[in-house]
């Protein structure tokens, strides 16, 4: 699943460690996310969906086409 | 970030805090497993009282074990708890596979000594242990 999590953090100029802070999970976590090797939970993307002001789908993409 | 730090110091902690339960209680198990294998043959002489007794407060601290482990667990993220599960899985499958194969071995006349437990449990140790890098490496 792609996203635009580095991005955000990027044009906030947050670390990743400080990403990870905000959502309370571990950096690990934010880079595997960031580099598309998990794909996280509803809960979990809920909260980053929060914490950028933005909806889920303005944050992650399933690359699903839609008809 | 004021704020976040903040959260960042409370998930750490809570996590360090669960690690540190968990490892402190594991101590306390090893102890008391060293004592209830050894402390009979070289301390009370097979003394059944004591015996019983420090068989039962190895199982007590055994199980606090258990649900500090259980505590961990909850504690970490969803990546790390999918890291642990997924070796967990994989541990037991190997244990079973592994653990029925070695004991046939003594069945079917390949090996002449008996399987010893502890051969299995050093197996799934490292197995699981294994599993664990290897899940850490694949999301990295």
């Amino acid at each position: 699943m792609k996203n635009r999590l580095k991005v955000l953090r990027a044009e906030r100029d947050w670390t990743q460690a400080q990403l990870a802070s905000a959502l309370e999970v571990s950096r690990q976590t934010i880079n595997a996310i960031e580099k598309g090797k998990f794909d996280p939970s509803l809960p979990l993307a809920f909260k980053a969906a929060r914490l950028f002001n933005l909806t889920i789908e303005d944050i992650f993409d399933d690359e699903v086409e839609t008809t | 970030m004021t704020k976040q730090d903040c959260e960042h110091n409370n998930y750490q902690t809570k996590n360090n805090t669960n690690t540190r339960t968990l490892r402190n209680w594991t101590i306390v198990w090893v102890i008391t497993m060293a004592i209830a294998a050894f402390a009979p043959r070289f301390i009370w002489d097979f003394n059944t009282s004591l015996t019983i007794i420090t068989l039962l407060i190895n199982l007590a601290v055994g199980f606090r074990m258990l649900v500090a482990n259980r505590k961990y667990l909850r504690g970490l993220d969803e990546m790390q708890q999918k890291i642990l599960f997924d070796a967990m899985a994989f541990t037991l499958g190997v244990g079973l596979v592994i653990g029925l194969s070695y004991e046939l071995l003594e069945d079917i006349k390949l090996i002449g000594f008996e399987p010893e437990i502890s051969h299995l449990i050093i197996v799934m140790c490292l197995t699981y242990l294994t599993a664990i890098i290897a899940g850490h490496r694949k999301y990295r």
